[in-house]
Formats: structure tokens, C-alpha cells, sequence
């Protein structure tokens, strides 16, 4: 049996794997040296094992030991990258491109950047979350000196082409960032073909701890940095601050995990996922939001018509999922990656995101597919819109009285 | 969110969940909110000859909040006249089910489905 709830909220964040906590122990316990202290034999100790961490994190994503850079996580990493490279690059030029689908960490920072006098695009995506190449080639400029996309949108899960937007940016010497918090063990990456030139990473999303990221600052050609944190000069100058060895070592063992099993474990997972999808495909009126076949294997992201998100996560409290309605904030906002989707309100309104990961079982899922038919089937019994629509009244028509 | 015991008791077991006939005698529907805003309220009423509330009928798209402030209504429409149930304010509903500030639309929601009720009711009545 299984304990409730549920969880299917994977790309919120993972638990840590019993193995990489195990790995971590000591560092919490006698190996307490400081990885930046040359003198003695605990400093030696704590440097070996950043190293060794280095190393995995590096192997992961078939690059150079040398190119990762230690932060505190995803966000800190894009803030590092964008940042560090439109200050040190402002010079060639003050254009930026991005997408109105990154994560906040992204939107934000490009914010910020225009505050700082920088011009930044943000490009649409066509219904399937996708990018169009060409819509991305027509909105680069001669002043465009930095790119940033997602490899793995953390709501729909779609895969951005980045080999392709690489290519691109390389052949007009623009920098190209892309953020993979939610790719790693989820796809194979390659920086040794990919023309990417700064990745960020998290570990948490990949079973290790929380407070722990890395960023891949390409080696060849050379990218260069501004740095955000100053202080003792650590990691090659690009972040100081004291390195966190237990998280690190975390983040290499998860990272080490995620090499050897990502395989297996995606086929297991992309089978418990496509149970869950065909179980809950014969409910009427339920979308699936964004491409799925350029989709990694753990994510669903489902629109039910006619049942508001909120209502329907109380309706199934014993799923840990999440809604990409904002109703539960103040601002009663439709989740904006739906809305790029050009998806209608009430159809961003009614969306869940259900992701699955290494702990999630069959069971899970079947006890998942039931209650979702149970609940949908009540709330819409209580919804005038489904009774409207089933009387064959057309929606759009009607005259609402927005408030 | 956490929601308070009523609401959540509102939301578990909604009161007089359904529909009137739009044509039955004495019967007024009020739809009020936008599906893009997350909420729309349906109140029917059926109105007796004495101008009584007989009895009354919701459906809601929306929050745990908005179901609740419109089952609540239900029940605190019935027996009432129009004119007493046009007393019946947002502040009595949010009073009653303890909702967050962030919920606190739900309550206008579902006065102003009551008035929309009654405004459909007068006209069908030339009042």
C-alpha cells in the first residue's frame, strides 16, 4: 500500500535519494574542513570531495570539470549568467532575447536587465509551447549579445530545440544560455555538440539537496563573466563565499544517480506517465497542454474544461500536484505559460500539473486515475459552465460580466 | 490554502445543488462572474405567489470559496422575501465562513448573484 497524499510534484522538487544523503552524512559530521583551506588535511579532504562532485556534474552533461562554476542553485546560476554576461558583453551591444515561457528566475532577471538599460525581447511560442526557429531568427538583431531558453519548461515539460537555436547563436557570435533545472536525468545532454555556452543546473530536481546549483561557463571559445558575488575570489573568481561540501557532494552523487539510471528510470517513468494519461483520457473535455512528444517523460500537464484548478485541488487533496492557476495567490492570474499557449482562460483556469518521478509507483497512479474521475465528474455536476455547454450553448457567445 | 471548517463543509456537502427549469412559474436566474476571472455563479430562485423564497438552486465554477459563498446563500435565501434577501450582504456571507482577504470576492460574487436573481425576477414580474 501506499501513504497519502500523493506525491506528483517532481518539478516543484524531489526527495533526496537515500544514497546521496547517505554520501552527504560525513561532511555534516567529521569531514567539517573548509574545501578553500591548503594547509592541512581536513581543508585537503573537503577539496577532494568539491573536486570529485566536479567531476560528476561535469560528466553528466559530457563537459569539462573546469567549466562548472558552484552557486546556490538555479535561480542564483541564471541571475550569474545573464547578468554576469550582459555586463561583461554591454559593450557589443544592449539586446537580449528571451521567452515569455522561462521560469521567473529568467523573466525577472531580464527585468532587472532592462532597468539597467538593457533591451530585451521576449518571444512567443507557438500552441504546442514550442519555439519557431524562424520567429527566432527574424528577432535577432546586430546588437543581440545574449540568448536564454529553457531546455525543459518546468509547467507543459516540453523540450526547447536548443541544438538548433545553438547553432544559430554561434554562427552570429551571440551568447546562448540555457537554463536545465528541470532537464537533468530527464534528458541526455551533450555540451561537447551542443553550442551552448553557460547552463544552469539545480540539484534539487534531480534528488539531491535543496541550496545547491551549479553553472557551466564554456571553456572553448571562452565565455566571460561579470560577477555577482564578491569576496574571497573562490571558484575562479566568477562566485565567492565558502563552499557548501555536503551539498556539493549531494549534488554530485544525485548527479552521478541520474547518469547511470536515467535511462531505465525514464522508460519506467514514461510508462507510469502514459497510464495515468490513458486513464484519464476517457473523462470528456480534458486537454493536454503543450507538445507531447517533444515532452520529457515524467511530465502531465492536463487541462480539465469546465472545473476551476483550485476547486479541483481541494477536490483531490490526497494528489500533491500543482495547478497552474494562480487562484490560490491574490492576483486570481491563469498560469502565463498557458496563456502564451494561447490556451482560453477557463482552460488555464482548470489546469494540474502532475509529475511523476523514481518513488512514484502503479499503484499511485491507478488510485490517481480514480479519484480524478470521481472528483471531475462532481465538480462538474456543480459547474453552470459544463451544464451550458451541454446544453449546447457556445461559451464565447455569452455575455459575462467580468468582475 | 487553509479555509475554514465551514467552508470546507460547504465544498464537502454543497446545499441545493442544481437546477430550476427557466420556465417553471416563479423562477429567476442570476449568473454573475466571467469564466476568465475564475468564477461564475448561477442562483436560481422560485418565488411564490406571496413573494416568498421557496426555495432556491446553485451551480458555481470557482474556488472552494466561491462554491461555499454560493451554497451558503442558498440557504439563506429560502423563506426569505425578495426584499429581505436583497438585505443579505457580503460582509454577512465572509463573516460566516471566515475567508481570507484574497477570498473576499467570492462574497461580492455571490451578493451580486442574489441581486441579479431578483433583477431577473422583477422584469419577468414587470415589477
Amino acid at each position: 500500500m501506499f501513504k497519502l497524499p500523493i506525491y506528483l510534484d517532481y518539478s516543484a522538487t524531489t526527495p533526496i535519494d537515500p544514497r546521496v544523503a547517505e554520501k552527504m552524512m560525513p561532511f555534516l559530521f567529521e569531514k567539517y574542513g573548509n574545501p578553500a583551506s591548503r594547509s592541512h588535511a581536513f581543508g585537503w579532504e573537503s577539496e577532494s570531495a568539491v573536486e570529485e562532485a566536479r567531476e560528476e556534474v561535469a560528466r553528466l552533461v559530457n563537459a569539462d570539470a573546469k567549466e562548472i562554476v558552484w552557486t546556490s542553485g538555479a535561480t542564483e546560476s541564471n541571475n550569474l549568467a545573464l547578468k554576469g554576461a550582459a555586463q561583461f558583453y554591454a559593450g557589443k551591444g544592449k539586446h537580449i532575447v528571451t521567452v515569455k515561457t522561462e521560469h521567473k528566475a529568467v523573466l525577472d532577471t531580464c527585468r532587472e536587465l532592462e532597468r539597467q538599460g538593457f533591451d530585451v525581447s521576449y518571444l512567443d511560442v507557438g500552441e504546442n509551447g514550442l519555439i519557431d526557429l524562424e520567429v527566432f531568427q527574424a528577432t535577432l538583431r546586430p546588437e543581440t549579445i545574449l540568448v536564454s531558453v529553457m531546455l525543459v519548461n518546468n509547467e507543459i515539460g516540453v523540450i526547447q530545440p536548443i541544438a538548433e537555436l545553438g547553432e544559430i547563436c554561434r554562427g552570429k557570435g551571440i551568447i546562448f544560455h540555457v537554463d536545465a533545472a528541470q532537464a537533468t536525468g530527464k534528458v541526455a545532454i551533450d555540451l561537447s555538440s551542443l553550442k551552448v555556452d553557460l547552463m544552469s543546473f539545480s540539484a534539487h530536481k534531480t534528488y539531491g539537496p535543496k541550496g545547491i546549483g551549479a553553472l557551466y561557463v564554456r571553456r572553448k571559445p571562452r565565455v566571460r563573466l561579470n560577477a555577482q558575488m564578491h569576496g574571497g575570489g573562490h571558484e575562479r573568481g566568477f562566485r565567492s563565499g565558502t563552499l557548501a561540501t555536503h551539498q556539493i557532494v549531494g549534488m554530485g552523487e544525485a548527479f552521478r544517480l541520474a547518469r547511470l539510471e536515467m535511462s531505465t528510470e525514464n522508460e519506467r517513468i514514461r510508462r507510469l506517465r502514459d497510464r495515468l494519461l490513458n486513464g484519464i483520457s476517457d473523462i470528456a473535455q480534458v486537454f493536454v497542454n503543450g507538445d507531447l512528444e517533444r515532452r520529457v517523460p515524467h511530465n502531465l500537464n492536463v487541462s480539465f474544461a469546465y472545473v476551476e484548478g483550485e476547486s479541483l485541488l481541494m477536490a483531490i487533496k490526497d494528489l500533491a500536484v500543482s495547478s497552474g492557476s494562480a487562484c490560490t495567490s491574490a492576483s486570481l492570474e491563469p498560469s502565463y505559460v498557458l496563456r502564451a499557449l494561447g490556451r482560453q482562460d477557463e482552460l488555464a483556469h482548470s489546469s494540474i500539473r502532475f509529475t511523476l518521478g523514481r518513488f512514484t509507483t502503479e499503484e499511485e497512479i491507478d488510485y490517481a486515475i480514480k479519484l480524478l474521475h470521481e472528483k471531475i465528474g462532481r465538480l462538474r455536476d456543480l459547474s453552470p459552465l459544463w451544464e451550458m455547454v451541454q446544453e449546447g450553448i457556445d461559451l464565447d457567445t455569452v455575455q459575462w460580466a467580468a468582475h | 490554502m487553509a479555509y475554514s471548517i465551514k467552508v470546507l463543509d460547504h465544498y464537502e456537502n454543497p446545499r441545493n445543488v442544481g437546477s430550476f427549469g427557466k420556465e417553471e412559474p416563479g423562477v429567476a436566474t442570476g449568473m454573475v462572474g466571467a469564466p476568465a476571472c475564475g468564477d461564475v455563479m448561477k442562483l436560481q430562485i422560485k418565488v411564490g405567489k406571496d413573494g416568498v423564497i421557496e426555495d432556491a438552486k446553485f451551480k458555481t465554477y470557482g474556488c472552494g470559496s466561491a462554491i461555499a459563498s454560493s451554497s451558503l446563500v442558498t440557504e439563506w435565501v429560502k423563506g426569505k422575501t425578495i426584499d429581505q434577501a436583497l438585505d443579505i450582504k457580503n460582509t454577512q456571507i465572509a463573516e460566516e465562513l471566515a475567508l481570507p482577504p484574497v477570498k473576499i470576492h467570492c462574497s461580492i460574487l455571490a451578493e451580486d448573484a442574489i441581486k441579479a436573481a431578483i433583477a431577473d425576477y422583477r422584469k419577468k414580474h414587470g415589477e
